[in-house]
């Protein structure tokens, strides 16, 4: 092969090589995107459709929608409340003593995330069974509690329903995360610390927190993202009926109520627009906040 | 590697703590596990009560219903997870390293734009974009298709920026070395870069085949006639006032999850692996 070749093959190869993200990016990203956008201005009907301006926009200031909102909204904030400082708190200690112990209560905790959602949600709706002998109401019962319907009874006891789920199946992943961010962290400067007579707290707060940054951040913005787009959890729990007085409804749940169910195709896309716009203002807010777009520009 | 060293009685505090966890995170699957040789109607009545939780008085006879119930459609379910996974996980490791090579050793004009995006991608959860491509799928007519399931999810970022972070790793050297030898670029990738990447690709493969395997919301639009379900959705649609559909619905349970658990048991480290270098790296 000739130099000249060579060089031109090289200038193609390229372009070959990134061709069928390109492709995947415009067929099931962009496209996607795109006529979301369009479709949330318009009034879908089979076969026809027409332009209706914001109307579609305007149809979600209903309760429904506002439901679905805080619901969302309320799970994601829950979510991240528990699961950075729970995962964050185990990870240290699984960072610390007998390895092959450690390597065996990581496994356990991570094994969860590996159960279907139909499945792991089968389970719960079973543990949580509304009769007063399932094993979550005979518990409530023996502590001195009532027994409770527990998926019909109100919103706080769907959100607690919602959060154990999640408890369950992502504490183990976050540890992992965690796991793999102190493994960054060099030892000297634990042994510094316990030169100057540092406590266990204060090697905690002062080393550990701070160097942590970025795989919180990390786990933040994932949560804020898997938060907003929990929508399996809730159907599998009230297993694939409206639950009562939406207590389970979620923005990606109405979404899917509206486009696949009720046939509102433009009024599923507003919902879908809204989401986008939600979860990536939060996220760059967030990741501003933290600083990272200046650590990425000084690097 | 004690990071933060511990007196003893601190020591035993950590054992009795995550000991007790794990008791209570395995509540679940033990649940699942004794529950499935229940009879599906005291399930449906009662839930999962302390009595399930004993295991005594076990009939083992549930797990016939594999094979009995609607003429044994739960191995149809079955041997379509199995199809798709390794359709699409053959298909997302190609293509993804494909790309991935691609955008570690060339410098072109856009390289920048596409690496962002691929990153930027990785965060778009695909529950949004359910709707459009649903409409796209039915013009396309992939709606009740095994092509419809797998197709959007074969160019994969997440496995993209994963193997990207693998190649750079490669010494530029091996390629130059190539080049020499008068091999194509393609052939370059195809000879010399891909025999040495099985460590990325099982690592890969073990977190796509499981990610196929549980995937619930894309297949229950795509797929129409219960011949062609999935696992997740031929279960869900179990899920019904009915006890007979319990009878199926928690010894399937079981059957479904147990093989992801025994291939964790032996592949731990690839579990691992996959899912940390898409993350943060201190």
């Amino acid at each position: 092969m000739s130099a000249k070749r060579i060089h031109t093959s090289m200038q193609i190869a390229p372009y070959v090589f990134i061709l069928p993200f390109i492709a995947s990016f415009l067929i099931f990203y962009l496209y996607p995107i795109i006529s979301t956008f369009i479709m949330g201005f318009q009034q879908v009907y089979p076969g026809q459709v027409e332009f209706i301006g914001l109307q579609n926009y305007q149809k979600l200031n209903n309760p429904e929608f506002k439901v679905a909102l805080f619901n969302s909204f309320r799970y994601t904030v829950y979510t991240i409340a528990l699961l950075i400082p729970i995962p964050l708190f185990l990870s240290v200690l699984l960072n610390s003593g007998n390895r092959n112990m450690n390597t065996v209560y990581r496994s356990i905790l991570y094994i969860p995330s590996l159960v279907s959602i139909v499945v792991a949600g089968t389970i719960m709706r079973l543990l949580f069974a509304s009769s007063t002998k399932s094993i979550v109401n005979t518990l409530v019962v023996f502590f001195g509690g009532e027994a409770r319907q527990w998926l019909l009874a109100g919103p706080s006891q769907a959100m607690i329903l919602l959060l154990v789920l999640a408890l369950w199946r992502w504490v183990g992943v976050n540890i992992i995360y965690f796991l793999s961010g102190l493994q960054s962290i060099p030892e000297e400067l634990y042994e510094a610390a316990d030169i100057d007579g540092a406590s266990s707290f204060q090697k905690l707060k002062r080393i550990t927190i701070p160097l942590l940054k970025p795989t919180t951040i990390f786990v933040t913005t994932i949560s804020i993202f898997g938060g907003f787009a929990m929508f399996e959890e809730s159907f599998i729990l009230w297993a694939g009926k409206p639950s009562p007085n939406n207590v389970g409804l979620t923005m990606v749940g109405h979404l899917y109520n509206k486009g696949f169910q009720e046939g509102e195709m433009g009024m599923a896309s507003a919902i879908g627009i809204i989401l986008l716009i939600i979860v990536f203002s939060l996220s760059l807010t967030f990741l501003k906040m933290f600083g990272f777009f200046e650590n990425e520009g000084r690097r | 590697m004690a990071r933060i060293y511990m007196g003893k009685r601190k020591m035993l505090g950590k054992h009795v703590l995550l000991i007790v966890l794990c008791c209570i995170y395995l509540i679940p699957l033990y649940s699942l596990t004794l529950a499935a040789f229940r009879p599906g109607r005291d399930l449906l009545r009662y839930g999962i009560t302390l009595k399930t939780l004993i295991p005594t008085d076990l009939h083992l006879e549930t797990f016939r219903g594999l094979f009995t119930i609607r003429d044994g459609i739960y191995f149809t379910w079955f041997g379509n997870s199995v199809v798709l996974m390794l359709i699409q996980t053959v298909l997302a490791l190609f293509f993804s390293s494909f790309v991935a090579y691609g955008l570690s050793v060339y410098q072109f004009k856009g390289k920048k734009i596409v690496t962002t995006l691929v990153i930027f991608l990785m965060l778009v959860p695909i529950q949004i974009l359910i709707l459009p491509l649903y409409k796209l799928m039915i013009t396309i007519n992939l709606i009740d298709t095994f092509f419809g399931v797998f197709l959007p999810m074969i160019v994969s970022p997440f496995a993209i920026f994963f193997f990207k972070q693998y190649i750079d790793g490669i010494p530029r050297d091996l390629i130059d070395a190539g080049r020499i030898d008068g091999l194509s670029e393609y052939g370059i990738y195809f000879r010399i870069v891909m025999p040495i990447m099985p460590p990325a690709f099982s690592a890969m493969a073990i977190f796509m085949s499981m990610q196929s395997w549980n995937n619930f919301l894309w297949p229950l639009i795509v797929l129409r006639s219960g011949t062609k379900f999935t696992l997740p959705i031929g279960l869900n649609t179990l899920l019904t006032p009915y006890a007979s559909g319990y009878d199926l619905l928690i010894i399937g349970a079981l059957a479904a999850t147990l093989p992801i658990i025994i291939v964790f048991i032996f592949f731990q480290r690839y579990f691992i692996s996959g899912l940390t270098s898409g993350g943060v790296k201190g």
